[in-house]
């Protein structure tokens, strides 16, 4: 067994909330950078040097390059044959978001009681803890701030098997059309098929943390990746919803098996700053 | 060609700007949010004072981060507007002229605007620290509890908008991806 003091975990995330809010990844600004020279639209490409000089800003201020620094979302992938020790491992990694929001200056946007009461928990804590067990004796940790804007506009949906896999497109373009302007684009969809209700919403989540151009490994859904995001990319809308062609920079699916009688899908939308910082341990 | 403007807006401001008008924005403007609007139109309701005049004001949807020691404030981008719609007309109504924000309003939202005489900017999502350059003065002026959500004074200089509605029922969100739309 491999031994991890639980101190590491909150150094590490601390570490990756105040990162992944003010520093952009280099992918990214290559991408706004690649997307500018393709957008036709004038105020389109405007506002992606916007988004270029935003970035630019950001890192040099070490200012969050967006208010909403989000509800940090931590994928954690664990190896077997680790054993964490000196204290709860979930006590540790919200010990490290809250340091990490309130020693970085960063929004904390969370609600204690969702239903009545509108007190802020005042260092962005509770985190959502994914953790997902995997051979080895590594700890692969992704922090993702997910902004509440392009949150809002995701959807999922229990589908119909008879709909077919151009039900699922269709579900998925009318979806980021409904978007349209709100979620910050040019952004970046996430797309879960199969499992259930609830694990095809943190399939689409999975989805979005996936890198530029890196297709799905089975070649037909890669295909369906590149179609889908042309189809969107026709629909006009254009970074920040101004209008023109770049309306998404990359689309990804992440698939599962499904029941017989079920056909769950889900859209995970994020927006533009499309942050994310990992660390392997 | 930008157009300057400057806050409090007069309907004679504002009158001729037509939707894709880039605007640099200057003078006092307040921030509110969803909650913030919520306490708002409970004051109108109950026929007490706001926190700050109405008349001819712009509210800017932001929460901002806070600011770090030296800074006037933190990241100040906007939020989606659609969250604040069923609260406009009754702002609009005492005297509100400018709002700033992000995402496509409620045809109630642009009814009004067409009614009232008020415009709808938008600042670009996501260019946090990019907007907050041209915010040279913040002050909590009401609702400090609310956090990133209370009421703010804000001076600015030359804030980088886009026209989006106007006095005329126009919408730039619509006609813009009109134009792009590939059948
Ligand atoms: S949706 Fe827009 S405002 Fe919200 S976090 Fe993303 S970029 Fe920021």
């Amino acid at each position: 067994m491999r031994e991890i003091q639980v101190k590491e975990i909150s150094k590490i995330i601390k570490k990756l909330s105040i990162e992944a809010s003010t520093i952009a990844n280099d992918e990214l600004i290559k991408k706004i950078e690649e997307s500018e020279k393709i957008e036709e639209s004038s105020v389109g490409k405007a506002v992606l040097k916007q988004l270029l000089e935003n970035i630019k800003i950001g890192k040099t201020d070490k200012t969050p390059i967006c208010q909403d620094t989000g509800f940090t979302v931590i994928f954690m992938d664990v190896g077997q044959e680790v054993s964490f020790v000196g204290g709860s491992l979930k006590d540790a990694v919200n010990k490290g978001v809250s340091e990490g929001y309130t020693e970085g200056y960063l929004r904390k946007s969370i609600i204690k009681d969702p239903i009545t009461n509108p007190k802020n928990t005042g260092d962005n804590t509770p985190a959502i803890l994914h953790t997902n067990i995997v051979p080895g004796d590594k700890v692969k940790i992704t922090l993702l701030p997910k902004g509440g804007g392009s949150e809002n506009m995701s959807r999922i949906k229990m589908m119909k098997p008879a709909d077919g896999i151009e039900g699922i497109k269709n579900f998925v373009v009318e979806t980021v059309k409904n978007a349209g302007g709100n979620p910050c684009p040019p952004t970046v969809i996430g797309v879960g098929i199969g499992g259930t209700f609830d694990y095809v919403a943190y399939l689409a989540k999975k989805a979005i943390l996936r890198d530029f151009g890196d297709r799905n490994k089975d070649k037909q859904i890669a295909k369906y990746e590149i179609e889908w995001l042309k189809e969107i990319n026709k629909l006009g809308i254009g970074p920040a919803g101004l209008g023109g062609k770049v309306t998404s920079f990359d689309l990804f699916i992440e698939v599962y098996p499904r029941h017989i009688a079920t056909y769950p899908v889900a859209v995970n939308i994020q927006c533009n700053s499309n942050r994310k910082k990992s660390f392997v341990l | 060609m930008s157009i300057k403007l400057t806050a409090p807006l007069t309907e004679d401001k504002i009158k001729d700007l037509k939707i894709g008008d880039e605007i640099l924005l200057s003078g006092t403007i307040y921030t509110a949010r969803d909650s913030a609007h919520q306490k708002l139109v409970d004051l109108l309701k109950e026929k007490k004072d706001l926190p700050f005049d109405p008349n001819g004001s712009v509210i800017f949807y932001v929460g901002p981060s806070p600011a770090k020691p030296g800074q006037v404030i933190g990241a100040a981008g906007p939020t989606t507007s659609y969250r604040m719609d069923s609260f406009v007309n009754t702002l609009l109504k005492v005297g509100m002229k400018g709002m700033i924000g992000k995402g496509p309003r409620s045809q109630e939202v642009i009814d009004g605007m067409k009614k009232y005489c008020g415009v709808y900017f938008g600042a670009t999502g996501g260019a946090a620290a990019l907007l907050s350059k041209s915010i040279v003065k913040a002050k909590v002026i009401a609702f400090d509890e609310l956090g990133p959500e209370a009421v703010r004074k804000l001076e600015v200089k030359d804030m980088p908008l886009i026209v989006i509605n106007d006095c005329k029922g126009n919408d730039l969100y619509v006609e813009g991806q009109e134009k792009w739309v590939e059948e």
